[in-house]
């Protein structure tokens, strides 16, 4: 028996791969206990009745019209960011510059509808927009990635380098363009005229990103999984040796992605300045460039789980607003619930990948 | 066998890796004073049993006794307590830093480098191992390197020693230098099992046989009473034949001409020096020589990956005509309609992608096919189906991914991919690294089978018993250089063996 106890308690187990319905049902036992968890919290530190703070959380994302229609509108553009980071994601490229090239899509959106405003016809102005910017963020994408192919320099610092360059240029323009002078703001631009403003999609001002986003999502899905492009990202993401055996071109695989991943974010820059906000700030991209890699990452670069984990995490964060004002809570309240529910659905991923065996020996004595 | 203490009992061990019984109540006893060989298929579970005796893995069931006494094994910590050490396939040691700091790495105590040198160099003197203590790792052979895992872990006092596939890197000399410190160690009384799939090595090393056959226990043997086929056919479960088949090349005509060939480095260590060399159609060319002696170089020059600084390599096609592959990447091969098929020594690495499955790793080669910017997984998917099925690839199903298969299958796919382009020109590095016996003879077959069909193949291999049975010639390299090339039907083992030493050899060769 002496021996016996030395045998260690439990030990881990790696599982084969599991039916999908398991898999779900450890994620849906996640999130269930994530919030069950956030419950007793919230009761413990505030003494406010849980159910009232889930319900707050939810009227945030959903009370009405028009909350529900933003919060579809976030979701799509931070869709849309984790999109276009994926393909460099999936080439193992960590491209963690979706914020600056996000920031200078939209800087050259706001130069087109400023510079061009009395000079062009409004179309002649968007298209100019759509040119601009993505090409803006193309070229934002591109110079990480020229380096990287050429010279191998690390990718995660340029591409983080680049974002606070687009960050000061935004800030440099921002005192160009400032309207009235002195405010160092840019304000609304072209507000009488609407010249350069995104067209509106059966009257609604927020549709048009979410048709973008669905249409990108759909791209994207079959881009990565069955076109040969997608295939040599694989390649090239899984082993640079293999591809070059098989006589990919790596550096032209490497740029060509970089430069797609650079261009679909100067379109959400286009989409923040062209039909959302029609200004532009330093913080139009508000940190999603970041958020993006996470969700990227949650959702293992599958364009369609990313739709959710999207949607997770816009909701939260839209109910998190709602509850701070409600409940007078500081709004960090709701990054710890947020907090506690990522942690829950990034650690289940543990249990479907393995399995945790308890001591055998002991509990067949006890029978 | 009575009269032996059993060092290691291990009695009704069962290892799963999810649905995959790797060990299934396995019984082993090792005794000491003993060399043990532990044979088995790839896949059959030696490695997996003898990681969970090393405290790597945790068994799911079953006890191990050390000197007849019940003990759980959970670390390598545990391990080395009990006198259990191991040497690994792919060394664990850091590059930078001395042989005597690898060595007391991660032992408690306080540090006192002089004092463990000193017990080092009586180590080495006990067992007739040469290490320099000073010495860096990345200064250090390959067999160099071995030497300083084997003295760590007796270092560490193991009288319990596993070797997993020692003599995979090292010349017959340095082989044989091992042996007969392996031996040493018996006679002092240390118990040391071996896991090789190199029969010869069986028969001269170990003084018992113990078989695994898909993850269960077959039986074990005295050494001096069996032979390689009755070992065979305990692994393989059926009866085997072992003969390696060499016709004789039919109308030989030059294939890839490869004059004054230099190469280096990134570092810029010259890799190949002036390697001038013709492979013929329908014939196999072996290249022997010691490991990192240019074959890996010469191979990726020929196939388009090495960066080259002199010489040249031709391609010379069936009317005569030559066309330069230098300066050519494999897709600029492939598009001048030379069908050359490489079997890289990186199978997952480079051959193929180990997360990938069975039909995109057929896609490899040709999913540039056709004007749509989509991919057609119609063909290679029918190209899986045939290779799974004509090779006996032991797999689940065409979408496993590559790398949960074992070696020997990750082989066939590989070289079943290889060959299915109906090349005129096949490059092998290394082709039976790691693959049990059964595969290995399948692999053979498939490159007899090309080379009838009027393949020239390049053959680059370790194991010389093999080279001299199967290849027609043998271009040995030594240090980048040609030592000679020599009619395989008129050499002997010893002739080349100097011959990878030393350039020319002793001297008489044609």
């Amino acid at each position: 028996m002496n021996e016996k106890s030395k045998e260690p308690f439990f030990h881990i187990v790696k599982r084969d791969a599991l039916p999908w319905y398991k898999s779900i049902g450890i994620r849906i036992a996640a999130i269930v206990l994530a919030l069950i968890l956030c419950a007793v919290v919230t009761t413990i530190t505030t003494g406010i009745n849980p159910i009232r703070v889930y319900e707050s959380i939810f009227l945030g994302a959903f009370g009405t019209a028009r909350k529900t229609w933003i919060t579809f509108q976030n979701i799509s553009i931070l869709l849309l960011i984790s999109l276009a980071l994926t393909p460099a994601f999936k080439m193992k490229f960590w491209n963690i510059g979706g914020e600056g090239q996000v920031l200078i899509g939209g800087l050259a959106a706001a130069a087109c509808m400023i510079c061009l405003d009395d000079k062009l016809p409004n179309v002649l102005v968007m298209v100019c927009m759509v040119i601009a910017s993505i090409a803006a963020g193309a070229v934002w994408g591109l110079i990480p990635a020229f380096f990287r192919a050429k010279w191998n320099t690390n990718e995660t610092l340029s591409t983080l380098m680049m974002n606070y360059i687009a960050t000061q240029l935004v800030a440099f323009f921002t005192i160009v363009w400032e309207v009235p002078k002195g405010s160092g703001k840019i304000g609304i631009i072209n507000q009488d005229s609407n010249v350069g403003w995104l067209p509106q999609i059966f009257g609604s001002k927020y549709l048009l990103s979410i048709l973008v986003a669905v249409v990108i999502t759909v791209f994207m899905y079959i881009y990565l999984n069955y076109s040969k492009h997608g295939y040599e990202i694989s390649v090239v993401g899984e082993s640079e040796n293999t591809a070059k055996y098989v006589g990919i071109k790596v550096e032209k695989v490497i740029i060509r992605t970089m430069v797609l991943s650079g261009a679909v974010c100067g379109l959400v820059g286009l989409l923040l300045v062209g039909s959302i906000n029609h200004t532009i700030t330093t913080t139009i991209a508000g940190g999603q460039g970041f958020t993006a890699v996470l969700v990227s990452w949650m959702s293992k670069f599958n364009p369609l789980t990313m739709v959710l984990s999207s949607f997770l995490i816009i909701f939260m964060n839209r109910g998190a607003s709602e509850i701070s004002t409600n409940f007078g809570l500081n709004h960090s309240y709701s990054d710890i619930l947020t907090g506690i529910i990522l942690f829950f659905i990034i650690g289940c991923e543990f249990f479907i990948a393995y399995r945790i065996q308890f001591r055998k020996k002991a509990e067949k004595e006890e029978q | 066998m009575e009269t032996k203490t059993a060092a290691v009992s291990m009695r009704n061990v069962t290892k799963a890796f999810g649905s995959v019984n790797a060990n299934e109540k396995v019984n082993l006893d090792i005794y000491k004073g003993e060399i043990l060989a532990l044979l088995g298929e790839n896949g059959s579970g030696k490695t997996t049993l003898m990681n969970m005796l090393s405290g790597i893995y945790f068994p799911d069931e079953g006890q191990i006794f050390i000197n007849g006494k019940e003990e759980v094994i959970k670390s390598p910590k545990d391990a080395l307590k009990l006198g259990i050490g191991m040497v690994h396939q792919h060394f664990k040691l850091i590059d930078v830093l001395s042989a005597t700091e690898n060595i007391i790495l991660g032992l408690e105590g306080k540090l006192n480098i002089k004092e463990a040198s000193q017990k080092i160099e009586d180590i080495c003197k006990k067992y007739g191992f040469e290490v320099e203590p000073r010495q860096k790792i990345y200064d250090m052979s390959v067999s160099q390197k071995q030497t300083v895992e084997i003295v760590k872990v007796l270092y560490r006092g193991a009288d319990i020693l596993i070797l997993d596939e020692p003599t995979a890197v090292l010349t017959p000399q340095e082989t044989e230098r091992l042996f007969s410190v392996l031996r040493k160690m018996r006679d002092d009384g240390k118990a040391i099992v071996i896991i090789t799939h190199k029969m010869h090595e069986v028969e001269s090393l170990s003084d018992r046989v113990a078989v695994l056959r898909g993850g269960q226990y077959i039986g074990s043997l005295a050494t001096k009473d069996t032979n390689v086929t009755e070992m065979t056919n305990m692994m393989v479960g059926h009866a085997v034949t072992l003969n390696i088949e060499r016709p004789e090349p039919v109308n030989p005509r030059p294939r890839i001409e490869v004059q004054g060939l230099t190469v280096r480095s990134e570092e810029g260590i010259l890799k190949l020096q002036d390697v001038t060399f013709t492979a013929n159609s329908g014939e196999i060319l072996g290249i022997a020589g010691i490991s990192g002696c240019g074959q890996k170089e010469l191979l990726e020059a020929i196939a388009g990956l090495q960066v080259i600084e002199s010489g040249s390599i031709n391609y010379v096609e069936d009317d005569g005509t030559r066309e330069l592959l230098i300066g050519k990447d494999p897709l600029k091969i492939a598009e001048m309609g030379v069908s050359l098929s490489f079997v890289p020594e990186d199978r997952l690495g480079m051959g193929l992608v180990g997360n990938m499955d069975i039909t995109d790793n057929m896609m490899l080669r040709s999913f540039r096919r056709g004007h749509s910017p989509f991919t057609n997984r119609k063909p290679p998917k029918q190209l899986a189906v045939d290779v799974v099925k004509n090779l006996d690839v032991v797999t689940a199903g065409i979408s496993t991914p590559v790398r949960r298969l074992s070696g020997g299958n990750v082989q066939k796919v590989l070289v079943g991919r290889e060959i299915a382009s109906v090349p005129t020109v096949l490059l092998t590095a290394y082709a039976v690294r790691g693959l049990d016996i059964n595969s290995s003879y399948t692999i053979y077959d498939l490159i007899n089978e090309q080379k009838k069909k009027g393949v020239a193949v390049i053959f680059v291999g370790e194991d010389l018993d093999v080279l001299l049975e199967l290849s027609d010639r043998i271009l040995i390299l030594c240090g980048g250089q040609v030592s000679g090339i020599v009619d395989a039907r008129k050499t002997d083992k010893n002739q080349v063996g100097m011959m990878m030493t030393r350039i020319g050899g002793s001297g008489n060769h044609e």
